[in-house]
């Protein structure tokens, strides 16, 4: 049902915004209390943290390139969500805040790293686009368009490698490569999603398609928008759901684990989505029509989490406003901490160079 | 004599280092069932399985990225460029990820991975595959540099770059792979960093490598016969040098000539010179010289071809007008 060419030309004609009202994807993850909570506090721990980088940013006590995950938040506790912590293996690019919080990253060593500190994830050498974690299974942030997925790959080779060459029956970790509709115009995205279906790799390519490449319309970067459809051309199940509702991206993430944990290979996922902010802070964000804005902020994620939770019965605006207290003490205990730690040591300067 | 050929002292190599550590594995175009372009993986595929030995689809940038994700969960990799040139399409995954990784994870990954394959001008192979990347590649932070250039030190060189924990590019060279030689007995291993002292001499220091050796060990026995004891260095670890042989020498002799196959600018010279400055330049009595290749494209004729690269004869000319005349 996914994969089907049926109107296709008509949907390439509709824009991104419209695309969410004739959705093809399959059903969305079954939702119970625990879930939701669980869910609700991923993304408003994505949420706050992001909104407390910019303010950091503004006030002068953070640096350099960043770029915030706000609105895309559905996409990484989604799929992350849906995976098994420290077993399975995630990849990200410069947007990879909310991933490495997703993944256990603990928010004190993310903050940490966007302060340059010795306590954060990457010891300070790494930065807002270069979060790495090997406890959590975070294989990194990487900056240029395209280059984490041929890594993604290699982790997802490596589970198949040690399932087979070791007979590891327990070796069937998952990997989940995140990245924009953007790098879905690079060659590294075409060669990993081949090589990736050709060896049957359990992997997940993890579209956030915001629909901007910076200032770069999707529409006028590529020749076919629907992205998910590139999957066919590899003989790879491709799906397209509602990157602002976290639930059927859960549903897209399952069934594609599924599929990659019973040794049935890759899926690609195309998910809709939108940044509510610039590309980075550095970005005057100029392009965007502020009706386009309006849309997607109707369309808010953990809004839209909180009237289902309601709805079902599940939880209550208390609760849920207890919650995002909660995390804002955590992330305001991670600025502390982050404010409060040393730089590197600068006789450290060259360790980490070279590997004993 | 049974000698054994340098492509099978690299296979040799490969194959007990796979046997040795099931982690070990090879990765790139035509290196399985096909046995390799120049035959260094010939029958691993047959004794390993598909996996261990993977053919990979003509995508240099993307395999290559593989080996480091595969590295990074625990594999230890050899990647294969078919020809070196190749890996041009590779630059980012080699530099941005290979390189640098380790550092800008703040050691969170260590990227346990050798890079080899055919580089070097060959015989009339046209410019793309003519090329000498141990330059390009040189100032990439965090990769290891080796060039091999005898059977002996191909396999010893190999099983170290395999054993070690930092990626290795790994330099071979298109016309030493049928140089034959009889190898030490039993499981040897080579130093990554430590240069081979081939010749001592008193009069002056040559350092070279890759299939230069060869031509400087050419070069010798002319200079003997004019009264001049050269001391000839293979530099082997092109990153980082092994200054302490390179000083050494200096030190004793006083003059220096590097014989390179790489372009003059930005060469492997280039760097070495200004190392050699900046460590014995009061051991120097008269200025160093870089004998490089010409700053163009290989071109295709062989006239033309055998003009770009340094031949035997200017390096009997070069080493005469230095110890003679002090140049």
């Amino acid at each position: 049902m996914t994969n089907d060419q049926e109107g296709s030309q008509l949907l390439q004609q509709e824009g991104h915004a419209e695309r969410l009202t004739s959705l093809r994807g399959g059903e969305s993850a079954n939702l119970d209390r625990e879930i939701g909570l669980k869910l609700f506090r991923d993304m408003t721990l994505g949420r706050r943290f992001e909104d407390k980088c910019a303010e950091m940013y503004y006030r002068g006590k953070m640096f350099g390139f960043v770029h915030l995950y706000n609105g895309q938040e559905a996409v990484s506790s989604g799929v992350i969500g849906a995976m098994k912590l420290k077993h399975d293996w995630f990849c990200s690019t410069y947007r990879d805040h909310v991933h490495a919080l997703s993944a256990g990253v603990p928010a004190r060593q993310v903050m940490s790293e966007l302060f340059g500190k010795e306590t954060g994830c990457s010891k300070g050498r790494g930065g807002s686009m270069h979060l790495f974690s090997k406890e959590h299974h975070l294989l990194g942030g990487y900056a240029f368009i395209g280059e984490g997925i041929p890594i993604a790959l290699g982790a997802a080779f490596s589970s198949r490698y040690k399932k087979e060459v070791f007979s590891d029956e327990n070796s069937d970790s998952v990997t989940a490569a995140f990245f924009g509709d953007g790098t879905c115009n690079n060659g590294q995205f075409f060669e990993c999603l081949n090589m990736a279906q050709l060896w049957k790799l359990p992997i997940i390519f993890v579209v956030e398609n915001n629909k901007w490449a910076i200032g770069m319309a999707h529409n006028r970067a590529t020749s076919d928008p629907e992205i998910w459809r590139k999957a066919n051309a590899f003989g790879m199940k491709g799906e397209e759901v509602d990157g602002m509702d976290v639930l059927a991206v859960r549903g897209a993430a399952q069934r594609a684990l599924e599929r990659a944990r019973s040794g049935d290979g890759p899926t690609l996922i195309e998910c809709l989505t939108y940044r509510f902010r610039g590309h980075s802070l550095a970005d005057p964000d100029e392009l965007r029509s502020e009706e386009e804005k309006d849309f997607w902020a109707q369309k808010d994620p953990i809004e839209n989490l909180a009237r289902i939770l309601a709805e079902k019965g599940f939880s209550n605006k208390n609760e849920l406003k207890s919650i995002e207290k909660e995390i804002d003490l955590e992330v305001n205990d991670a600025v502390e901490f982050a404010l409060s730690s040393k730089d590197p040591d600068p006789n450290e300067l060259t360790k980490y160079i070279w590997a004993d | 004599m049974t000698g054994t050929l340098l492509f099978n002292a690299l296979r040799d190599a490969i194959d007990e280092e796979m046997a040795r550590d099931p982690h070990v594995c090879v990765i790139g175009e035509d290196v399985g069932q096909y046995g390799g372009s120049y035959k260094v993986t010939k029958d691993l595929y047959e004794k390993y399985g598909e996996l261990r030995v993977l053919d990979t689809p003509i995508a240099e940038n993307s395999f290559t990225g593989m080996a480091v994700g595969a590295a990074m969960t625990g594999l230890r990799p050899i990647v294969e460029g078919m020809n070196m040139g190749f890996l041009l399409l590779a630059f980012n995954q080699i530099s941005n990820n290979m390189g640098m990784l380790r550092y800008t994870s703040g050691g969170n990954y260590t990227i346990p991975t050798v890079v080899r394959g055919p580089g070097g001008v060959g015989r009339q192979l046209g410019a793309e595959h003519s090329q000498r990347l141990e330059a390009y590649f040189h100032a990439v932070p965090g990769i290891k540099i080796v060039a091999c250039s005898t059977p002996t030190n191909a396999k010893g060189l190999m099983k170290a770059a395999i054993r070690d924990e930092n990626p290795v590019l790994f330099f071979e060279h298109v016309l030493l792979y049928n140089l034959s030689e009889e190898l030490p007995k039993g499981d040897y291993v080579c130093s990554l960093d430590q240069a081979d002292l081939v010749k001592e001499g008193k009069d002056l220091t040559i350092l070279t490598y890759s299939r230069m050796r060869h031509h400087c060990l050419k070069a010798l026995p002319q200079l003997q016969e004019k009264g001049i004891d050269a001391e000839l260095i293979d530099l082997i670890s092109l990153k980082p040098f092994d200054l302490e042989t390179i000083c050494k020498s200096i030190k004793k002799t006083n003059r220096v000539i590097i014989v390179e196959e790489c372009m003059k600018t930005g060469g492997i010279g280039a760097e070495l010179i200004a190392l050699i400055n900046e460590n014995c330049f009061d051991d120097l009595d008269s200025r160093p010289i870089r004998l490089s290749s010409q700053d163009i494209p290989t071109p295709y004729n062989g006239k033309l071809e055998n003009l770009t690269i340094i031949q035997p004869h200017q390096i009997v000319d070069t080493a005469e007008k230095i110890v003679r005349k002090g140049l």
